[in-house]
């Protein structure tokens, strides 16, 4: 079967199993890279994307269950340029150690300033608890989204 | 894996002596094979050729090779920091690379490839400034040369060389000429003054990568016509296959194999080899596997503990002697057993390995902490001779002592697993993958150990006798490094961590049972455990005698120890410690410890919600010496502060029952995530001596921090990690 879907601001058709995880998809039928695997059981956060704009886990979710939806990776946020205000703050703060994790973390915050341009401890939490740091970098990951949400509330 | 404590009584000759003795020519025989590349200079080793670190192209980027992995540490911004200082380089224009399996990227210090032990700025800190220096010289000679002017009346700044009256010639425009000359053996270098890269907070070179999904690992090679392997282990360890069918796993559209393959400890698997991983992992779905267990011991923790616990009632092979003989009249006593579970490293980035295998030759790519090992054993698995293996060093997502494995059991599985797809016909790179259950279920776990202590003390807290057993698996027995590494039967690993910096009269005996579960290094190695019994019995006894326990263990240092002195004094300092109120309900927890040379001290602050141990604060007081990226420093120490609270948390346990790990993910392997964070604020010592470890020793005085802080709260110190309560 085909699955037709906007990943980044382009249609792409995947040509892989209905039930084949949106993970999978990306990283070896598109060859997209940077979204990560980390559990394949939606258990880390290393993989994900948003799909209509909704953080989700791709490692769990069919890539037929995105047809006709938007889909964005980590590349979506500027590309190369680091622009985008949480990739401007991820670089002052030095956030990343091995960086593994850091497109899921990335994405997740992405989603999170997308609704709330100022948010608490709480908020953070809620919106980042499903992202594992085995390196730690949660301190950073922290100060880093409320520099980003700052400079976004300026702008 | 404390190797600083032996690089003094053991110099790098005699390592690779003994190393090619034990029939395992662990480095030495990779890397006099793997030797290519010009001739050196006279009296200079390929580790202090520029050549091999340093590329200036003609715009003035300047590439710096590192003779380490990265994965995450952040030496692949440091090691540059410190050969763009003396080479006095414009360190905008400053990038990395990996270096691979050439005898140039060995350790300096221990004459192989390895990234590990807290060691790697520590032991190539003059490494590097001396190729920044040389190649420096060899700069400014170019220029001398083209302006025709003696050396002497040049100087270099930020990237040119610089002549009379201000003119100018950038390093992009000399290099080609300058590259050419022949290489200085005796340089000077800078006074630590002088230095304006290093000691500076640094951003990582690769942050931009990082921050933007463009780095890339080794899960992300990517070749022509790649295949993905995905391997059936043993439900335990060693077990062999009695039956397999694969009817249905062939039957899955992307499967192109599925192969029986040779696995760790003897075991045996099978590997489906796919187009892609999902089809390799639904082929592995569909297996049908029976195993034959019979032949294999099943260890299972509850028993493990029983036998420990038998094991720990009596003398073991003696570390340290002392006379124990007045723990019997001693006027208090404490009596502890603690338990440790075995962990898992679980990085991040799954393991994997992808093998381009041509039949005469092959070509690896990995994230690996020992890539000259690697290169020997894939040459051992694939019949060809090392010299036909090029191992490409990746960035890794995350190790913490998994890519370092002696037994190199990634690699020689996906060597297998390359070399059965070949014999099946199918020509193609092959990239074999963990799942995060493999990897969990996978072995090579931190020990479970048990250490039991009997302590004599005073009304004032002298101690007068302290009589202490430890029994965990060795883990370095069986590998190349059992000869110079486990001495009259004990393993360094093991009680690296005990008795100092404290003038305490101990016993210490350990034992080492044999076990089917294979055990490694986990960040900061023996000092997982031995710190947090060393410390927490410390603060008790302490407590028992109502003293201070800052005060207690300042006593006890005497003046022998300025360092740990140093360091805890200033996590007081920062902290607030015995100045500030505490909020109802919380309390100070403290504890320091050296490890690979450098010493860590916390000051914590906890709580009890709901019955449940609660971190909030932490100030850590850190002496490693001149910290050559203070950005990274208070990294390290910050990230390896909340992996020591991974010990504490509940779900840190890798359990066996009768043979077959409990654990599979992160839904029952836990570790801390945001929302376990405490503030963490880190203080350095300021110094301008040589650079020791700091991957490591920001772990071990964590738990025993948060333990102090809990038994104050409770009146219990807590025995077993991790923490049980409510």
């Amino acid at each position: 079967m085909s699955v037709t879907f906007n990943l980044n601001g382009k249609a792409v058709t995947a040509q892989a199993e209905a039930d084949t995880p949106l993970l999978w998809v990306i990283r070896d039928e598109l060859g997209m890279t940077g979204t990560k695997f980390g559990c394949g059981m939606a258990l880390c956060g290393a993989c994900t994307v948003h799909v209509n704009g909704a953080a989700v886990r791709s490692c769990q979710t069919p890539v037929s269950s995105v047809a006709g939806k938007r889909v964005a990776t980590v590349e979506s946020l500027s590309g190369t340029r680091n622009t985008h205000p949480l990739q401007v703050a991820w670089i002052k703060h030095d956030v990343p150690q091995c960086g593994y994790c850091q497109s899921g973390q990335l994405m997740s915050a992405a989603a999170l300033l997308a609704s709330n341009k100022n948010p608490s401890d709480a908020d953070i939490d809620a919106a980042m608890s499903g992202n594992i740091c085995r390196c730690g970098t949660y301190p950073r990951v922290r100060a880093a989204i409320k520099d980003a949400a700052a400079s976004m509330r300026k702008a | 894996m404390n190797f600083d404590t032996l690089t003094p009584e053991l110099p790098r000759r005699t390592f690779l002596k003994v190393a090619t003795a034990s029939g395992f020519a662990l480095g030495a025989f990779p890397l006099a094979i793997l030797a290519q590349g010009t001739p050196p200079a006279a009296g200079l080793k390929a580790t202090e050729q520029p050549s091999a670190f340093v590329r200036i192209t003609p715009d003035g980027i300047v590439t710096v090779t590192i003779n380490r992995l990265d994965f995450g540490q952040g030496v692949q911004t440091g090691l540059p920091m410190i050969l763009a200082e003396e080479l006095d380089a414009d360190w905008s224009k400053v990038r990395s690379e990996h270096g691979n399996a050439n005898p140039a990227y060995v350790d300096p210090a221990f004459g192989m490839h390895l990234t590990g032990g807290s060691a790697s700025i520590k032991n190539s800190y003059t490494q590097y400034r001396e190729l920044g220096a040389r190649t420096r010289a060899m700069l400014v000679s170019a220029a001398a040369t083209q302006w025709n002017v003696d050396a002497g009346t040049l100087r270099t700044e930020n990237g040119d060389v610089v002549g009379a009256g201000g003119k100018k010639l950038g390093y992009g425009e000399l290099a080609e000429a300058a590259m050419k000359l022949p290489v200085p053996e005796k340089v000077a270098l800078k006074d630590p003054k002088q230095f304006r890269i290093i000691g500076k907070p640094t951003g990582r070179i690769d942050a931009r990568a990082k921050s933007s999904g463009q780095q890339r690992y080794g899960i992300d090679v990517r070749l022509p016509g790649m295949l993905t392997a995905v391997v059936a282990r043993p439900p335990v360890f060693a077990a062999k296959l009695k039956s397999v069918d694969d009817s249905a796993a062939k039957a899955v559209k992307g499967v192109k194999a599925v192969l029986r393959v040779p696995v760790d400890r003897g075991g045996e698997g099978v590997a489906v080899v796919a187009d892609g991983y999902w089809a390799a992992k639904q082929g592995r779905d569909a297996l049908k596997l029976e195993w034959d267990t019979a032949g294999v011991e099943k260890a299972d923790s509850a028993r493990l503990l029983a036998s420990y616990r038998e094991l720990a009632g009596k003398l073991g092979a003696i570390k340290y002697n002392a006379d124990v003989s007045k723990l019997a009249s001693a006027p208090k006593k404490i009596s502890a057993e603690y338990t440790f579970p075995y962990l898992a490293h679980a990085p991040m980035e799954p393991l994997n390995c992808t093998v381009a295998f041509t039949g005469s030759a092959a070509e690896l790519w990995m994230g690996t902490q020992m890539p000259g090992l690697d290169a020997f054993a894939a040459s051992n698995v694939l019949g060809v001779a090392p010299q036909a293996i090029k191992v490409n060093t990746q960035m890794a997502g995350g190790g913490f002592g998994r890519r370092a494995i002696p037994t190199s059991d990634y690699v020689v599985e996906a060597c297998e697993v390359a070399k059965a797809a070949r014999a099946a016909g199918l020509d193609a790179p092959v990239r074999t993958l963990w799942s995060r259950e493999d990897d969990i279920k996978g072995g090579y776990y931190r020990p479970m150990h048990l250490h039991r202590a009997e302590i004599g003390f005073d009304e004032q807290g002298n101690i007068l006798a302290w009589d202490h057993v430890i029994v965990g698996q060795s883990i370095l027995k069986g590998t190349p490094f059992e000869s110079f590494m486990v001495r009259d039967g004990i393993d360094s690993t093991m009680v690296e961590g005990m008795k100092e910096p404290y003038d305490v009269p101990m016993r210490l005996s350990v034992h080492h049972p044999q076990v089917n579960v294979p055990v490694l290094w986990w960040r900061s190695v023996g000092s997982t455990h031995t710190a947090y019994a060393m410390e927490t019995l410390l603060d008790e006894v302490a407590r028992a005698t109502g003293q201070d326990p800052v005060a207690y263990r300042l006593k006890l240092m005497g003046d022998k120890h300025p360092r740990h002195k140093a360091a805890l004094q200033l996590a007081v300092d920062h902290s607030g410690y015995g100045k500030r109120a505490l909020a109802p309900g919380r309390a100070w927890g403290v504890a320091v410890h050296e490890s690979f040379q450098s010493v860590v001290a916390y000051v914590v602050e906890a709580s009890m919600d709901k019955g449940t141990p609660r971190l909030h604060r932490v100030t850590a007081g850190v002496h490693c010496n001149l910290a050559v990226n203070p950005t990274s420093v208070e990294a390290q120490v910050q990230g390896a502060a909340v992996m020591g609270l991974s010990m504490c948390l509940p779900g840190a346990a890798i359990t066996l029952k009768d043979g077959v790990v409990e654990q599979g993910n992160f839904g029952d392997f836990t570790v801390p995530r945001i929302t376990d964070m405490p503030q963490i604020t880190v203080h350095i010592v300021p110094s301008a001596e040589p650079p020791t470890g700091i991957g490591e020793p920001g772990l071990p005085p964590l738990a025993p921090a948060f333990a102090n802080a809990v038994a104050k709260l409770t009146g219990k110190t807590p025995r077993d990690l991790p923490f049980k309560f409510a």
